[in-house]
């Protein structure tokens, strides 16, 4: 009872007399210390870490719950994706793949997700974008963008604003499916000239390996004359065409049904690639945050500790003073 | 002493054959064209993958007529059949029915609404297919694409009555071309769907 009396004696002659630097790993908290600080508190700048402590411990929390949405709607995703995977390969099988025609008007169509913190995809599909721009850039090539999603928006608009065409967003505000995706190739090849269309996309592996892919669908004149000169698609010629009434006819609808085929198949992949980034972005965001809480925690024990010992010390040397 | 060679002997011939690493594996063809401009164009990042690069591949043209055809039939959301063996199939194309055998010529035929059978042995599997497009290779492949396909038992013969009424109303009532033609198509699929279950 008498030490509860000296440690009340040893606060208020203590509490003016604090130096205000403790160990303070956040300088940039020091006024509210020192407001604190006149308020007689003694634990100064363990409220702070407290604060630092429960904010990161939420934000853990938010990033584990969002890796485990992002986990469901995977699941949900990638059984379509896989099976969707038997519609484009008759077309490859039979018109061949050709990245490098050469051809007057390339489009080059960018799958992209609507939010963000899924990881780099997004910005590859932009750099292969890009890339794919400046490889046919010739002296009569011209290249332009048809954009889905808002983030290669975002990216695209600020350098190469005149060269997009057509811009769609919200692809996934209704579950993706088959009439949707037509509809909307449907609008492209409406709007858009083209001889050459170029889908860039991130093809699904596994879970963490997402492998950024270019997809070509060629128009049915480029099909024609490929098909003459003797290309790639020189065995095109030697199949008979039955029903239309023109070999161009037929050509036709087989290249806008290959675009919207093509077209289902890398949208479903690119959501089942963003799933899975998100998760891997969301996963280590954990983590780290795991980290920080526990450097938190050992800053926020070792002030803790320093405090009381310094207050053990003001009693002790006040009651030696009084003594001797 | 023996043993121990012996031994020696096992573990050197043992290195020699080694485990196939996944570095040794063969190259997936790749458009070299392609990836060579790619390089020269953009060096710092690396080509894109192309889709030759996950075809699984197909059989080469035989000399003789296989005595089966591979049968692929894809949908957007599934692929009913693939590479399944079968005796013969008839794919409704829009100049009518046809049957394709093994050793068939090289064709593509544009689709519409109608019956594909497949003929395996004794077994004949129908399914109503919404149009599309059916490719039949050199090398007795033959690849059928379409919206929508369904097993004829499922389909219910007093729905199709009602829907062919009710477009041939929409038909005649139809004003503008473009309400004309989506009621014509409404129309042809479900008389063919009448066609189809009834023979």
């Amino acid at each position: 009872m008498a030490m509860a009396a000296l440690r009340r004696e040893g606060r208020r002659f203590a509490a003016p007399l604090i130096s205000n630097n403790p160990i303070n790993p956040f300088r940039s908290s020091f006024a509210p210390a020192e407001e604190q600080a006149l308020l007689g508190v003694r634990s100064i700048s363990t409220q702070i870490v407290r604060n630092r402590m429960r904010s990161v411990k939420n934000i853990q929390k938010i990033t584990k719950a969002m890796k485990m949405v992002a986990a469901s709607k995977l699941r949900a995703i990638q059984t379509r994706a896989e099976n969707s995977r038997g519609l484009w390969q008759p077309f490859t099988a039979l018109l061949g793949d050709t990245p490098s025609v050469d051809v007057k008007k390339n489009v080059i169509v960018t799958i992209t997700s609507d939010k963000g913190l899924c990881g780099g995809i997004n910005s590859t599909s932009v750099k292969i974008s890009r890339g794919l721009r400046k490889l046919n850039s010739g002296p009569d090539q011209e290249s332009k963008y048809v954009i889905l999603g808002e983030k290669a928006k975002a990216q695209l608009v600020r350098d190469s604003k005149k060269h997009i065409e057509l811009i769609i967003t919200e692809l996934q505000k209704n579950p993706l499916n088959y009439t949707q995706v037509s509809v909307l190739a449907d609008d492209i090849l409406k709007n858009v000239e083209y001889d050459a269309l170029r889908i860039v996309f991130n093809k699904f592996q596994s879970v963490v390996s997402f492998l950024p892919t270019t997809a070509t669908v060629l128009s049915p004149e480029v099909v024609e004359r490929e098909a003459e000169s003797g290309g790639k698609l020189r065995e095109l010629d030697s199949y008979e065409i039955e029903g239309g009434e023109t070999k161009s006819e037929v050509l036709q609808n087989l290249t806008e049904f290959q675009f919207s085929c093509v077209m289902f198949n890398a949208v479903l992949e690119n959501a089942c690639s963003e799933q899975g980034a998100r998760m891997s972005a969301m996963d280590s965001s954990s983590r780290n945050a795991g980290d920080m809480l526990d450097r938190l925690t050992l800053a926020y024990n070792r002030t803790r500790q320093a405090s009381i010992t310094t207050e053990l010390i003001e009693i002790i040397s006040g009651a030696s003073a009084l003594q001797g | 002493m023996l043993r121990q060679a012996q031994r020696f002997l096992l573990s050197r011939a043992a290195m020699r054959w080694r485990r196939p690493f996944s570095t040794d594996l063969a190259e997936a063809p790749a458009d070299s064209k392609f990836v060579d401009t790619w390089k020269k164009a953009v060096p710092n990042i690396d080509p894109p993958k192309t889709p030759l690069a996950f075809m699984t591949p197909r059989p080469p043209t035989p000399s003789t007529i296989p005595s089966k055809l591979t049968v692929n039939l894809v949908l957007p959301y599934d692929s009913l059949l693939s590479a399944k063996e079968v005796d013969m199939v008839i794919v409704p194309a829009t100049t009518g029915q046809m049957g394709v055998l093994p050793g068939h010529v090289a064709t593509i035929a544009e689709l519409k609404p109608g019956v594909l059978s497949v003929h395996e042995g004794n077994e004949v599997k129908k399914y109503f297919l919404s149009s599309g497009f059916a490719f039949i290779h050199a090398n007795s492949v033959a690849d059928i694409m379409a919206v929508e396909a369904t097993p004829l038992d499922q389909i219910d013969s007093s729905l199709v009555q009602k829907g062919l009424t009710e477009f041939t109303q929409k038909l005649n009532a139809a004003s503008t071309d473009v309400e004309k033609a989506e009621a014509q198509i409404g129309v042809d699929v479900h008389s063919a769907l009448n066609a189809a279950l009834a023979g």
